[in-house]
């Protein structure tokens, strides 16, 4: 499958899609994902003096991708703290901060060099709640870019959220539009549980508009749903994070061809929300898993045996993953295109899926 | 890594106009006189200030290679006779407070030659010892406040004991019963309890130390008047988490007390392979700019007065202390270890006969008058009483419940775990028979009510 991907890779429709929605009402507001992730971040620390934030840079240099721009100056030192560079010093300050009863915001620069802390993470901060028999809680959110850039190469171009999403006691978030940050991320730093966040450094740009609702101080999103993007009927696009832009993208070409798709955004990776893709399937009778990550033993794999277990009768077609191609992501532009997912190749695999010729 | 970031950071200006951001990034290092731009911080104003400060060390035209040359010495006051030879650092406990002391010691050491003796015939499954550390943990305990939280890593179970858990918490936890507070969810030995402050001890090494580092940075952000203590080995302090954990407390200047148990042994790995230099105290006034005191382990009494300084400096001056306890690991490392088949019998019974820490604290009080034969026989036979009897009780208390199994993953279920937990249920309800229901606790209660 993945050679067949690289095959029919095809120049991107438009490599620098923008969501801008034009805001019709006075209260609307339009934002970047880096406003939308900052005013979030603002309104936590306002709100609750145990929260904190952490990390590389984040303080006096306000984040390498300036996402906690203004917020030392307004937080001061003992809330936003510069780092030494030891991830997995950090890491382990954030748990043991946690089971102190503070809640702490660690940012990693990217989830690559969370690699270096990983251990904290999974062996302690997941597990501490449950090893504690319930009395010790972890709430810390992990925050930081995922997934690949452009231009990085292998070792900075990887999607963690198979790997944080298949264990128990965390929980991963993949937002994708401003709402979805600003709402899944209040939401991940009220949670009594450790929330892995997974942004986009792609993303940070984006603008959408918040309505005068998703601008509330108090806006959260549950985790554990997703979130119909685009209803449909014929195909079911599922993805998270910068992929949506991409479904929405190949939904919106399809259309011109007759095939209505429905975009689902995952929003949460952990928990997953089963209800909402089987629902979908059951309307379309066809879907297509996209992500940005390696194939096996990826999200895509996992919501496609889900659909097995849960709506087998439904499937008018096998379910489709398209994911990064099977290698380390090279560097070369030319290359890094064929081996990252195009928008073409959700379109060809939409229509592969209705057993529509070309 | 900063090469890495900086590469990130100037491919990156490519696709998202952040030039700027990425070439100030990498002009950090150098003396940068770009100015304030973008509403980015300028960062010039602050290396000036910097290079402005007094360096602590002097310039010289002599090339000297510098090679260790001063060890830290080893703080003692009470010989193995029992003898302070310097009365005025006699902390001076009452009677009743060294009687406390020694029993709590003696009654580790029962408790450890019973439980081993448990393992060996299968009751348990995993058993750590603390023979020949005793004196440490006691000595170290007595000196510490209960608001003080309490970080370990598996060999100080006389910490917690002096601190309140008991011997029924420490064999109900071993076996795993419905009265173990970690409701029977972790191996034996790694305890946790909120009354005794003590974080729940957790199996990959030298964790703890990063974690204690973030726990007394929150009570320095609370402004607590307390400390966190660290307990590891020598090995541990060996892993990477080590050095992160050290240099962080003394750039964030936090409370913490890390309480280094050099006994010697990291398993089969004897200290002269573990590190070269002056030991794990070496490390801490050149290496991390934190105080530090190497202490006799065996010797109550120096132990007490080390940490109680310790303490002291870390809630006062709100910096971290290293403290290197000098002793010996008498027991194996675990029972799954055989420490026969690398250290001879003659360097066991050197530290077990010669310096043992229990033998010296009872000449001391012997010399007092406080202690004598019948006593001792009296308080071994009472703690191996115990021991047994905790021991048969705790074997026939129930397992814990089995809708355990799905609580506390996260705060509240998710779907997926509730899903299958009702799954377990149902499986349970159709063959009940074909499972050993009656050692759980409330099974019939549960497999109704649901």
């Amino acid at each position: 499958m993945l050679s067949s991907i690289l095959k029919k890779v095809q120049p991107s429709l438009n490599n620098s899609v923008r969501i801008v929605a034009r805001s019709y009402s006075t209260g609307n507001k339009e934002v970047t994902v880096r406003d939308a992730i900052n005013s979030a971040l603002d309104e936590e620390l306002a709100r609750d003096e145990k929260v904190f934030v952490m990390g590389e840079e984040v303080a006096q240099y306000n984040g390498a991708y300036k996402i906690t721009k203004g917020l030392y100056d307004k937080y001061g030192p003992d809330r936003m703290i510069d780092t030494p560079i030891t991830e997995a010093g950090f890491a382990g300050i954030g748990v043991g901060a946690a089971m102190a009863g503070t809640r702490p915001i660690v940012e990693f620069m990217t989830w690559n060099f969370a690699m270096q802390a990983i251990d904290h993470i999974i062996n302690s901060s997941a597990k501490t709640h449950y090893m504690s028999g319930g009395k010790v809680y972890n709430p810390i959110v992990w925050r930081g870019p995922n997934g690949p850039p452009t231009s990085v190469g292998a070792q900075h171009s990887q999607c963690f959220a198979a790997w944080y999403g298949q264990i128990p006691g965390l929980k991963v978030i993949a937002p994708f539009s401003a709402r979805d940050h600003r709402g899944l991320l209040k939401a991940a730093i009220r949670d009594d549980n450790p929330v892995v966040c997974l942004e986009s450094e792609l993303l940070y740009n984006y603008k959408f508009t918040l309505t005068p609702e998703e601008q509330d101080k108090d806006y959260l999103l549950d985790i554990g749903k997703a979130h119909v993007e685009r209803e449909g009927t014929d195909v079911t696009l599922v993805s998270f994070s910068r992929m949506v832009a991409n479904c929405l993208e190949a939904a919106e070409a399809l259309a011109k061809e007759g095939i209505s798709a429905e975009v689902i955004n995952l929003r949460s990776i952990r928990p997953l929300d089963v209800e909402t893709i089987v629902k979908s399937l059951q309307k379309t009778n066809r879907m297509v898993t996209v992500e940005e990550g390696w194939a096996q033993s990826g999200v895509g794999a996992e919501i496609a045996a889900l659909m097995m277990e849960h709506a087998f009768d439904h499937l008018d077609a096998p379910v489709e993953r398209i994911a990064g191609a099977d290698v380390p992501m090279p560097y070369a532009m030319n290359l890094e295109n064929a081996a990252m997912v195009q928008t073409q190749n959700i379109i060809n695999a939409a229509k592969r899926v209705c057993y529509r010729k070309k | 890594m900063i090469s890495q970031t900086s590469r990130v950071l100037l491919n990156l200006s490519k696709n998202n106009g952040l030039k700027r951001v990425a070439s100030n990034y990498l002009n950090r290092s150098v003396v940068s006189t770009s100015s304030k731009t973008n509403g980015i911080r300028s960062f010039s104003s602050k290396v000036n200030e910097i290079k402005e400060e007094k360096e602590n060390f002097q310039y010289t035209n002599n090339l000297e290679v510098q090679e260790l040359k001063h060890y830290i010495p080893c703080y003692t006051i009470m010989n193995q006779e029992g003898i302070v030879q310097s009365p005025e650092q006699d902390p001076n406990f009452s009677k009743e407070e060294v009687v406390k002391m020694y029993s709590t010691m003696v009654t580790l050491s029962v408790m450890d030659s019973v439980l081993y003796d448990v393992q060996r015939q299968g009751r348990i499954s995993f058993y750590m010892t603390s023979f020949g550390e005793e004196a440490i943990h006691v000595g170290s305990a007595a000196a510490l406040e209960m608001s003080d939280t309490i970080f370990a890593q598996y060999r100080e179970t006389g910490v917690f004991m002096w601190r309140g858990f008991t011997i029924a918490d420490i064999i109900n936890q071993c076996c795993t019963n419905e009265h173990d507070l970690g409701k029977g969810r972790q191996m034996p030995m790694h305890f946790g309890s909120k009354k005794i402050n003590l974080q729940t001890i957790s199996s990959p090494l030298t964790t703890q130390l990063p974690q204690a580092v973030g726990s007394s940075y929150a009570q320095k952000l609370a402004g607590e008047k307390s400390c966190t203590i660290v307990y590891f080995g020598e090995g541990a302090a060996s892993e990477g988490d080590f050095h992160a954990a050290m240099n962080f407390a003394s750039a964030l200047s936090t409370p913490t007390i890390f309480f280094c148990r050099n006994n010697k042994w990291a398993i089969s790995t004897p200290s002269k392979e573990q590190y070269k230099g002056d030991g794990i105290a070496g490390r801490g006034p050149n290496g991390y700019g934190m105080k530090t005191i190497r202490v006799d382990g065996n010797d109550i009494w120096a132990v007490y007065n080390a940490t109680k300084l310790a303490r002291k400096i870390t809630v006062e001056e709100q910096r971290p202390v290293l403290i290197e306890a000098m002793t010996y690991r008498v027991g194996h490392h675990s029972t799954s270890d055989d420490s026969s088949r690398y250290r001879t019998v003659e360097e066991i019974n050197h530290w077990k006969e010669g310096k043992n820490p229990i033998t010296r604290l009872r000449n001391y009080m012997d010399r007092k008058g406080w202690w004598s034969d019948a006593q001792e026989k009296e308080l071994i036979t009472e703690a191996r009483q115990t021991v047994r009897d905790s021991l048969v009780v705790a074997e026939k208390q129930f397992k814990p419940s089995i809708s355990e199994i799905f609580t506390d993953v996260y705060h509240t279920p998710t779907p997926n775990l509730i899903e299958q937990q009702q799954e377990l249920l149902e499986h349970l309800r159709l063959y009940p028979d074909e499972y050993p229901l009656n050692q759980y606790l409330d099974s019939d209660k549960i497999l109704k009510n649901n």
